[in-house]
C-alpha cells in the first residue's frame, strides 16, 4: 500500500494520471499490430482483428482471418475473410461489427463472427471506391462516414435507419485530407476536415473555412484531429507540434500545448474523466506516448511495443501484443485519500482503520481528528467512492473496511450507498475476470447501466453469469432471469446437433413456467432455423393459445392451429384461422376440416348466415344435412318476391325434407305450397289480399267476407279439426255480426266445443240478446257461468242452488250488488247456510 | 351460509363505480374524435347508454346530432360520424353502406366505430370485404356491465341466449369472462366459485386464463363478494317458462321492463300520455312490493295509501311553524310517494284487468297441473284450444314447451297434431321455429321406452326432501319428468303473504329449480350428494375454492349469482327471499333479464 502512488504521474498542479495493466493478452499474436486492421469496442468491448491485412501481395489460398477477441485476448470466434477488400472495421453501440469494404458495402457481423446483414453506401461510393471510412457514434446511434476515391464524403447517421447523405464538394480538394472527423452537434452531423493549413466545415448544404479561436497563425499544417468521447471537445495537432484543445463547436479554446516531437504521431485521443475540469489528450508515436493537457509539462511513457489506443468514457485503453492497459486520470476521491501526506478525512479514516487493526491507540486519535471537524460522513463517503474506482480487490476491501469502520461511529448514516457499492464491485470484479474480459470501470458501468451490461453478457452467451447477476441483484423476474432464459432458449434451438426432443426437454426443464417467458417467441426462432418439429414441441409449452396460433399458421399447421384456437375459447382467433383455412384449402377440404370442429363450424355458419348465404347452402350440401337444407330453402322462400319463386324454394325444401325423412316438415311444406297456390287464386278471384295468411286466417277471412262455401271447402280439404273450425267460424261470424248464420250453425249439429263459447262470443260482442239464446243449451256444469255472463243472476242462482255447489254459489254471490239483487243474495246465503249444516 | 337464526344480510357493494368507469371510458373515446360529430347509436344500446350518459353529457363532448342505427341518416353536413354499435355483421353492412354512399358522392368524412362491449374479428372482416376497412377507425367501449339496481347487474345482451344455446356461437363467452374479470378486480377476489353448465364452465375457464395473463395484484384487497355461482339457462327452462306472479315479474310480463324502466301506458296513468318509470330500490313504493306475490300487493297498496292520507292529515292542527317544517321537509317526499303510489295502483288495476280474466286463471291452472304432472290429457286439450282460438302465438308456444319439458317430450301423436294446429293457426313459417325448439330440447318427441328410472325418482326425492328441510313435505316427482319439481302442498293453504319458502314466487306451486340448486350447493359448499341431480342436468358442474382468499365474514355472505342466458324476476325474488332467510345477500349478474315471452321470441323464426 505504501507504494500505491508509484504509478501516479502528475500533470500540472493537482492532477495525476495512472497507467496500469488490465490484462496480459492471451492472444499470442505473431504479427505486429500495425499489420492488422483493428477495432476495439468502447466500454471494455470486444476487439476485432483482421490479420494479414496490409500485405498487398496476397498469397493464393491464404485468406485473411477475421478474428474477434475479448478485451483479455481470448478468442471468441474467427472466420476466414471471403468477401471483398476491407477498408475499415468498427463496432456499433450494440456490439455488432461493421466491416466496410472498398466497394462501399457494409457487412454486419455479431461478435461470434456470424453474418447478420449487409447494406450498401450507395452507387456513388461503389463507383469511386472507398478511400477512407470512419464509424462514429451520436445520439442517433451508430453512423458510417465514407471518403470516396473522388474525395467526396458520404454519411449514414444511423445504420438501423439507413438514410444516405452525400456531402457537398469541398472546393480544391484534390487529394485526401490530412485528417477529418465527424462532429455531432445540435442534432446535425457535420464533417470537419483539414487540408494543409486550412480547416473546412462541411454540412449538408455548404462547405466553409473555419479558424479555431486562439489558433496561432504560425501553427503549421494540420496532421491530426480527435473528438472527445462525449463529442464535446476537439483536439487539433499540427506539424509544428502544436496541439489546440477546444470545444467541438470551435467557439472556444480550452488550452494548448507545444510538443517537442515533430514526427507525425500514429494516434491522438482524448483522455478525460466526466465532471473533471482537467482536459488532456494522449498522443501516440511508434515507441512513445505523451499525455498533454493545460499545463506546459507533459507526461511521457515509453512504449515497448506497437500499441493501439482505444478512447473510453473516463480514460484511454492501450492495446499491444502482450498487454492491455488503462490510462486514466486519478479520480478525486482516490487522490484525496492516497495522495502522499493527505489530511483529507477519507485518508485519515483509512489510516485509523489500519491502526485499529493493529490494535493501536492511534486509531482513536485519527478518528477523533475527523470527528472534531465533523467530517466523518464525508470520510465514509470518500472511502466508499474511492473503493469504486479501484481495480484491485485488495484495495477495494481496504477502503470498504475503512468505510464500514467509520460507519460504526455514525448515527443514521444511510446504508444504501455502502451496500450498493459492495454489490456493484462484486458485479464489476466478476465481469473483469479475464475469462469474461469486460474491463469496465465503475464510471463506465454506471453510464452503461446494469440492463445493458446484462444484454452484453447475453450477447456473449454468458447466460449463467447473467442469471447469477440477476439473482444477486434481485432484479425482477420479467426483466432479469426470465428474459435471459428466453435468450438462452433462442440460442439453444439453434444447436443443430441435438435432437428436437432433447432440446425441447432441456428448454422446458430450465424454463419451467417462469413468469414472462414466451415459448411462442422461442418457437418462432426455432422455426426460423428451419426446425418446425421443434417449434411445434415448444409451442406445446406455451400457455397462451393466442400466441400459439399465429405461428402455427405460419408453419402451415392450420389444423393444429384450429384446434388450439378453439381450445383458447377466443372466437376471434378461431375466425382468424377459419378464414386463413378458407384461403389456403380448397373448398371441399375446408368444409371437411370444419366438420370435425363444431365450434368453428357454427362460428363460420353464423358468419355465412349474415354475409354469404350461398356458402351456407354449400356447407349443408357438403355434409348431406337435408334437414338444414330444407330449413335453408324455407327461409329463402320468404325472401322471394314472386310467388313462383317462393313456390320453387318451397319445393326444394320439400325435396330436402323428404330426404331428411322428416315427413312432418315435408307434409307441412307441401300444404304450404298448396295453400300458397290457393291463396293466389283467391287473391285474383276475390281481389282481396290472401297471400301469406295462415290457414286459419285464410278461412277466417273467407267467412268474414261471406264466402262460406269456400271456407267449408278448405275446412274439408285441409282436414281442419272440427273444434277449431267451430271456434273459427263462430268468432268470424260474430265479428261479421251475422247472428242469423250463427244460429243456423249452432243448430247444424251438436257443437263440439259446447255452447258456452257461443255465449262468451256473443257477450264479447255486447249482444246479450243472442247470448241468452245459448245459455240454456250450456251443459249444467258450466251453466252457472253462462248465466252470470249473460247477466241473468236469477237463473244463475237457481242453477247453483240446484247443483248444491258452494263455490258456484259464492261465485254468483260475489256478482250480486247490494241494491238490486238483494233477494237473490238472500236466497243464496240461505242455501249456503243449509248446505253447510249438512 | 348462516346456520339457522336470521342475520341481517350484508349490504350489496356499490356498483355505481361500474357506471362511472363506463362513462369515463365513453367520454375518453368520444374525445378521441375531436370536434363536432354525429353519433349513430344502435337501437338496443340506447336505453343502456341513457343509464350511463344522458344527452347533455354527449353534447358536452361535441356530439352534434343523434341518429338511430338502421335509419337512413338525413343528409348531414357533419364531417365526422361516430357509430356506437354492438359487434354485429348486420350493423357493419349498414355502416359500410353509408361510407360507400359517401364515397360515391365524393364526400369525405371521418368515421369511427365504437364497439360495445368488444370488437369481433368477423366485424372487421365484413368491413374489409365491403371495402371500407381503411376508411374507418375502430375502438372498443368495454361497457360489459350495467347496474340496473343495487343488486342486479345486466350485460344487456339478450342475443346471448339465442346465439349460444341455439346457434352454438361462443363469441360472447369472452365477454362474460371479461365481465367476471372486471367484477373480480373491483369486488373480489372471489373466494369460492360454483357453477353448472357447459357455458358456465367455459366462461369460468376463460376467465381464469385471463386472470393468469393479466397478473393483476388482487391480493391485499378486502373482498366484497365471497361466492360466485354460475348457471346456464338451459339447466332450468321450466322456471323461465312459467307465468310470473310476483309483482315485478308480472310488470315485466305485462308491460315489459326495459333496462330497468317501464313505460306505463295511458290505461295505467289514467291520463292521455304514457310515463316512463324507473323501477328500482330507489322507488320507495316499488321496493316494498316488487318481491311480493301479486295477491298481497293490492292490500299493501291500499294500506299504504291510508298511511299516506294519515300523513297528509297531520297538517290539520299544525301551527305555522310546524306547517312550515312540514312543507319544506315532508311534503315533497309525500307528493313523490303519492305519485308513485297512484302509478303502481294503476298498474295493478291494469294487470288485474288482464290477468284475472277467466283465461288467465285457467292458464295458471293448466300450468300448475303441468308442473304437477296431473291431468295431462286435459292440459293438452287446453293447449289445443289455446292454439285453435289463436289466443297468442307466444303463449301457445310456451305452453307447448312447458308440456314437453315436464313430460320429457310429447307423445308422438300430440307432437304432430299440436304442431300442425299451430302451423295452421299462426302461419307456416313456424316450421323453422319448431326446428329451433327441437334443437334446444324445448319441444321434443318422446322416445319410446324412455321413462324415468327408479334411481332418478329417488334422486329427485332426495333433493326436494333435504332442500325443504322437512321430510315428505309433499315432495313428489312429476311422472316422466326429468327434473325434480316441488308440487303444491295439498295439506293446507299456502299463505302467500307470509311465505315459507321460495315456492311463493309461483303461488306455492313450485320452487324454482335454478334457485333450489343454488341453495343446495351453497349449503353443502359443493356438489357432494348431488351427483345424481347433476347427472340429470347434463353435468358440467364445478366448485372451486381459492384458499388464498381470506375469509371475510361479510364477503362470505355475499353471493354473485350469474345467469348465463338470462334470469327472471321470479328467480330474483326467490333468491332475495332466500337471502333474507339465511342472512346473506344475492347479487345478480345476468346476460339479460328474461321472461317466458322473451325466451320464446328468441326461438321464433320471424318472416324476413
Amino acid at each position: 500500500m505504501d507504494c500505491y502512488t508509484a504509478n501516479w504521474n502528475p500533470l500540472g498542479e493537482d492532477t495525476f494520471y495512472r497507467k496500469f495493466e488490465l490484462y496480459t493478452m492471451e492472444w499470442n499474436l505473431k504479427e505486429d499490430l500495425r499489420d492488422c486492421l483493428l477495432a476495439a469496442a468502447p466500454y471494455g468491448g470486444p476487439i476485432a482483428l483482421l490479420r494479414n491485412h496490409s500485405r498487398k501481395e496476397k498469397a493464393p489460398g491464404v485468406r485473411p482471418m477475421l478474428e474477434i477477441y475479448s478485451a483479455s485476448g481470448l478468442l471468441l470466434a474467427s472466420v476466414p475473410w471471403k468477401s471483398g477488400q476491407l477498408v475499415h472495421l468498427g463496432w456499433t453501440t450494440s456490439e455488432d461489427l461493421l466491416c466496410i469494404q472498398e466497394d462501399g458495402t457494409v457487412l454486419i457481423y455479431n461478435l461470434f463472427c456470424e453474418f447478420k446483414r449487409h447494406f450498401s453506401m450507395g452507387n456513388e461510393v461503389l463507383q469511386n471506391r472507398v478511400l477512407q471510412a470512419q464509424v462514429f457514434h451520436s445520439d442517433f446511434g451508430t453512423g458510417v462516414a465514407i471518403l470516396t476515391g473522388n474525395h467526396r464524403f458520404s454519411l449514414a447517421t444511423n445504420i438501423e435507419d439507413l438514410k444516405l447523405r452525400r456531402m457537398p464538394e469541398v472546393p480544391g480538394l484534390q487529394k485526401a485530407p490530412a485528417c477529418w472527423a465527424v462532429l455531432a452537434q445540435d442534432r446535425v452531423t457535420i464533417v470537419l476536415l483539414a487540408l494543409g493549413q486550412e480547416l473546412y466545415l462541411l454540412d449538408n448544404t455548404s462547405c466553409s473555412v473555419v479558424t479555431p479561436p486562439g489558433m496561432s497563425p504560425s501553427a503549421g499544417a494540420y496532421l491530426h484531429m480527435a473528438v472527445s468521447f462525449n463529442h464535446r471537445c476537439l483536439a487539433l495537432l499540427t506539424d509544428t507540434g502544436y496541439i489546440w484543445m477546444g470545444l467541438a463547436s470551435l467557439k472556444e479554446k480550452l488550452c494548448e500545448f507545444h510538443c517537442s516531437i515533430r514526427s507525425p504521431p500514429k494516434q491522438m485521443v482524448w483522455c478525460m474523466r466526466p465532471r473533471s475540469r482537467q482536459r488532456a489528450v494522449v498522443v501516440a508515436w511508434d515507441r512513445q506516448l505523451l499525455v498533454a493537457g493545460g499545463s506546459s509539462e507533459s507526461i511521457q511513457f515509453v512504449l515497448d511495443e506497437d500499441s493501439f489506443l482505444v478512447p473510453e468514457l473516463d480514460g484511454v485503453r492501450i492495446l499491444s501484443r502482450s498487454c492491455h492497459e488503462l490510462l486514466q486520470e486519478i479520480p478525486e476521491a482516490s487522490q484525496e485519500i492516497f495522495r502522499i501526506a493527505s489530511m483529507a478525512p477519507g485518508a485519515l479514516l483509512l489510516e485509523a482503520q489500519k491502526e485499529y487493526e493493529k490494535e493501536s491507540q492511534k486509531a482513536d486519535e485519527y478518528l477523533r481528528e475527523i470527528k472534531e471537524q465533523q467530517l466523518l460522513p464525508q470520510a465514509v463517503g470518500q472511502c466508499i467512492e474511492a473503493a469504486g474506482h479501484e481495480h484491485e480487490p485488495e484495495t477495494q476491501k481496504a477502503l470498504l473496511r475503512a468505510a464500514s469502520f467509520g460507519k460504526c461511529f455514525l448515527d443514521k448514516f444511510p446504508p444504501e450507498g455502502f451496500v450498493r457499492m459492495c454489490q456493484d464491485l462484486r458485479v464489476l470484479n466478476s465481469i473483469r475476470d479475464y475469462l469474461i474480459g469486460i474491463p469496465l470501470t465503475y464510471t463506465q458501468y454506471k453510464r452503461l447501466s446494469i440492463e445493458v451490461l446484462l444484454d452484453r453478457l447475453v450477447q456473449r452467451r454468458l447466460y449463467p453469469l447473467a442469471i447469477r447477476l440477476c439473482q444477486y441483484l434481485r432484479l425482477s423476474e420479467l426483466q432479469g432471469v426470465s428474459r435471459i432464459l428466453a435468450h438462452w432458449a433462442c440460442y439453444k434451438v439453434q444447436q443443430k446437433d441435438k435432437s428436437d426432443e432433447e432440446v425441447a426437454q432441456a428448454i422446458n426443464h430450465k424454463l419451467g413456467d417462469a413468469t414472462g417467458i414466451s415459448y411462442a417467441e422461442i418457437a418462432a426462432r426455432a422455426y426460423d432455423c428451419g426446425r418446425t418439429e421443434l417449434a411445434i414441441k415448444l409451442l406445446e409449452f406455451e400457455p397462451r393459445s393466442g400466441e400459439q396460433v399465429p405461428l402455427l399458421l405460419k408453419m402451415k399447421r392450420s389444423k393444429l392451429a384450429l384446434s388450439k384456437a378453439i381450445e383458447s375459447g377466443d372466437t376471434d382467433l378461431v375466425y382468424t384461422v377459419v378464414l386463413h383455412l378458407k384461403n389456403e384449402l380448397n373448398r371441399g377440404t375446408f368444409f371437411m376440416t370444419l366438420q370435425n370442429q363444431p365450434v368453428a363450424l357454427s362460428l363460420y355458419r353464423q358468419f355465412c348466415k349474415h354475409q354469404e348465404r350461398d356458402t351456407l347452402k354449400d356447407l349443408y350440401n357438403q355434409d348431406d344435412s337435408h334437414q338444414e337444407l330444407g330449413n335453408f330453402h324455407v327461409h329463402a322462400s320468404y325472401g322471394e318476391k314472386r310467388i313462383e319463386g317462393r313456390v320453387g324454394a318451397l319445393q326444394s325444401a320439400l325435396d330436402e325434407f323428404y330426404k331428411a325423412k322428416n315427413e312432418f316438415a315435408a307434409k307441412a311444406t307441401e300444404e304450404q305450397v298448396k295453400l300458397l297456390r290457393l291463396q293466389r287464386l283467391l287473391q285474383e278471384e276475390l281481389d282481396q289480399p290472401y297471400l301469406d295468411l295462415s290457414l286459419h286466417d285464410t278461412v277466417t277471412n273467407l267467412i268474414l267476407h261471406g264466402h262460406n262455401r269456400r271456407a267449408e271447402q278448405l275446412y274439408r280439404e285441409y282436414r281442419i279439426p272440427e273444434r277449431r273450425y267451430w271456434w273459427l267460424k263462430l268468432t268470424a261470424l260474430a265479428e261479421r255480426g251475422d247472428w242469423e248464420e250463427i244460429e243456423k250453425f249452432s243448430k247444424s249439429k251438436k257443437s263440439p266445443i259446447g255452447y258456452l263459447p257461443f255465449v262468451e262470443v256473443a257477450v264479447k260482442h255486447h249482444n246479450r240478446y243472442e247470448a241468452k239464446k245459448y245459455a240454456p243449451r250450456v251443459p249444467p256444469e258450466q251453466r252457472v257461468r253462462a248465466f252470470v255472463l249473460v247477466g241473468d243472476l236469477e237463473q244463475a242462482a237457481d242453477a247453483a242452488i240446484e247443483h248444491r255447489n258452494d263455490t258456484e254459489m259464492s261465485f254468483v254471490l260475489s256478482r250480486c250488488s247490494a241494491g238490486t239483487d238483494a233477494a237473490i243474495a238472500e236466497r243464496l246465503s240461505r242455501a249456503r247456510a243449509q248446505l253447510l249444516k249438512k | 351460509m348462516a346456520a339457522g337464526g336470521r342475520r341481517d344480510a350484508p349490504e350489496a357493494p356499490d356498483f355505481g363505480l361500474l357506471k362511472r368507469l363506463a362513462r369515463d371510458q365513453l367520454i375518453y373515446l368520444l374525445e378521441q374524435l375531436p370536434g363536432k360529430k354525429d353519433l349513430f347509436i344502435e337501437a338496443d344500446l340506447m336505453s343502456p347508454l341513457d343509464r350511463i350518459a344522458n344527452v347533455s353529457i354527449l353534447k358536452q363532448h361535441e356530439v352534434d346530432k343523434l341518429y338511430k342505427v338502421e335509419t337512413r341518416p338525413a343528409p348531414s353536413s357533419s364531417d365526422q360520424f361516430c357509430f356506437l354499435v354492438r359487434p354485429r355483421i348486420r350493423t357493419m353492412r349498414y355502416i359500410a353502406d353509408i361510407v360507400n354512399a359517401d364515397k360515391m358522392s365524393g364526400r369525405s368524412r371521418k368515421y369511427k366505430i365504437i364497439f360495445s362491449p368488444q370488437k369481433f374479428y368477423a366485424c372487421e372482416m365484413v368491413l374489409e370485404e365491403e371495402g371500407v376497412f381503411g376508411d374507418v377507425t375502430c375502438d372498443e367501449w368495454s361497457f360489459y356491465l350495467l347496474p340496473l339496481d343495487e343488486d342486479i347487474i345486466s350485460m344487456e345482451l339478450p342475443e346471448f341466449f339465442r346465439d349460444y344455446f341455439l346457434e352454438g356461437d361462443h363469441r360472447w363467452i369472452n365477454s362474460i369472462a371479461r365481465a367476471l374479470q372486471l367484477l373480480n378486480s373491483l369486488y373480489g377476489p372471489f373466494g369460492r366459485v360454483y357453477g353448472i353448465g357447459r357455458c358456465a364452465k367455459m366462461s369460468y375457464e376463460l376467465w381464469q386464463d385471463l386472470e393468469g395473463e393479466s397478473e393483476g395484484d388482487g391480493q391485499g384487497r378486502k373482498p366484497e363478494i365471497g361466492n360466485v355461482f354460475l348457471m346456464d339457462r338451459d339447466t332450468d327452462y321450466v322456471t323461465a317458462l312459467c307465468s310470473q306472479v310476483v309483482y315485478e315479474g308480472l310488470v315485466d310480463d305485462t308491460f315489459r321492463i326495459k333496462c330497468g324502466s317501464v313505460d306505463f301506458g295511458p290505461d295505467v296513468t289514467s291520463s292521455d300520455k304514457s310515463i316512463k318509470v324507473l323501477l328500482n330500490a330507489q322507488d320507495k313504493v316499488f321496493s316494498q312490493i316488487r318481491n311480493e306475490h301479486f295477491s298481497s300487493v293490492f292490500g299493501f297498496l291500499s294500506q299504504k295509501s291510508r298511511n299516506l292520507q294519515a300523513q297528509y292529515d297531520r297538517r290539520r292542527g299544525m301551527d305555522i311553524k310546524q306547517m312550515k317544517n312540514f312543507v319544506s321537509q315532508e311534503l315533497k317526499g309525500l307528493k313523490q310517494e303519492h305519485r308513485l303510489l297512484s302509478l303502481h295502483i294503476g298498474a295493478c288495476e291494469s294487470i288485474m284487468k288482464k290477468k284475472t280474466k277467466q283465461d288467465f286463471q285457467e292458464m295458471i291452472k293448466a300450468e300448475h297441473s303441468l308442473l304437477e304432472g296431473f291431468d295431462i290429457r286435459e292440459s293438452t286439450s287446453f293447449i289445443e284450444e289455446h292454439i285453435d282460438r289463436q289466443v297468442s302465438p307466444i303463449e301457445s308456444l310456451r305452453l307447448m314447451c312447458l308440456l314437453s319439458i315436464t313430460e320429457n317430450g310429447l307423445i308422438p301423436k300430440d307432437y304432430r297434431s299440436l304442431k300442425t294446429q299451430y302451423l295452421q293457426s299462426y302461419g307456416p313459417e313456424h316450421l323453422l321455429t319448431f326446428h329451433n325448439l327441437k334443437r334446444m330440447g324445448l319441444l321434443t318427441e318422446q322416445v319410446a321406452g324412455e321413462t324415468l328410472t327408479a334411481v332418478e325418482s329417488r334422486v329427485s326425492k332426495l333433493v326436494t326432501d333435504r332442500a325443504a328441510g322437512e321430510t315428505q313435505a309433499g315432495s313428489v316427482l312429476c311422472p316422466k319428468h326429468c327434473t325434480p319439481v316441488q308440487i303444491p302442498r295439498l295439506d293446507g293453504e299456502y299463505d302467500l303473504k307470509l311465505p315459507r319458502d321460495m315456492a311463493y314466487v309461483f303461488s306455492g306451486a313450485y320452487v324454482p329449480l335454478s334457485c333450489k340448486i343454488i341453495e343446495q350447493v351453497l349449503e353443502r359448499r359443493g356438489w357432494q350428494g348431488l351427483e345424481e341431480v347433476v347427472r340429470l342436468l347434463n353435468g358440467h358442474e364445478f366448485s372451486v375454492s381459492d384458499s388464498t382468499a381470506e375469509d371475510s365474514a361479510d364477503a362470505q355472505r355475499v353471493v354473485l349469482a350469474v345467469f348465463l342466458g338470462g334470469c327472471t324476476f321470479s328467480e330474483i325474488a326467490a333468491l332475495r327471499f332466500l337471502g333474507k332467510e339465511r342472512g346473506c345477500r344475492f347479487i345478480f349478474l345476468t346476460t339479460a333479464i328474461t321472461n317466458s315471452a322473451r325466451v320464446m321470441e328468441a326461438m321464433t323464426e320471424a318472416r324476413a
